[in-house]
């Protein structure tokens, strides 16, 4: 897993901060949907649920977690499409 | 045994509704599809338009309940009726009439918000609901 966010190219970035559970994988999965196989996408999410609940979804639902990387008051989570 | 959840929606009011929205949202988004049986309050609540006039918070609340509704509020928390209308477009999400409440009520399947698609009786409801993985009264 790469050490810092700079590292991975990002086709798309969703701003979820100040959204609440279970808003920001909502937008996830909607962004995911909007990018082709194989193209990464950054979530921005505030909400303390994300972190159990990304993690979770991206599994299950079969794509790649490229990265979590906490901010100032939020967390960044880069996933790659992968069907 | 399906991959869904039924859910019986029987309360009215913004607490339990908001937590039937982000049951179903959660439940969407890990694969389920989910069936919602609205009854009694439940019906009440998706008489169109009546969605924006659900405010009130069950009793078990107590004093806190205004609280709470002032904090969605200012966090501009999205209301329950929204919540659910985005889980159906990315999942499976049927929403059903109880037949006899609908009766009751004096209303028509016309009379409720579009999302209702269909008016079922509580036996064909038990009979999917035994089939789901999780069944839950709210």
């Amino acid at each position: 897993m790469p050490e810092k966010p700079g590292e991975i190219q990002i086709d798309k970035e969703i701003d979820a901060r100040g959204s609440f559970c279970p808003g920001p994988l909502m937008e996830l999965i909607r962004g995911i949907r909007a990018i082709p196989v194989g193209g990464t996408l950054a979530l921005l999410s505030s909400d303390p649920g994300s972190a159990r609940d990304v993690p979770a979804w991206v599994q299950k639902a079969g794509h790649e977690l490229l990265g979590t990387f906490p901010e100032q008051g939020y967390t960044r989570f880069v996933v790659r499409r992968k069907r | 045994m399906e991959n869904r959840m039924s859910l019986i929606v029987f309360s009215g009011t913004a607490d339990k509704l908001m937590a039937v929205a982000t049951l179903t949202s959660g439940a969407v988004a890990m694969g389920l599809e989910v069936e919602l049986f609205l009854t009694t309050w439940g019906l009440q609540a998706f008489r169109k338009g009546a969605a924006q006039a659900t405010v009130s918070v069950s009793k078990d609340a107590g004093d806190l309940g205004p609280a709470l509704l002032e904090q969605m509020r200012k966090k501009q928390v999205p209301g329950w009726l929204e919540t659910l209308q985005q889980a159906h477009e990315l999942g499976q999400v049927h929403v059903y009439a109880c037949a006899m409440t609908l009766e009751l009520l004096d209303m028509k399947l016309e009379d409720l918000e579009p999302i209702v698609e269909e008016v079922v009786g509580v036996a064909s409801f038990i009979e999917r609901a035994s089939e789901s993985r999780i069944t839950l009264f709210i």
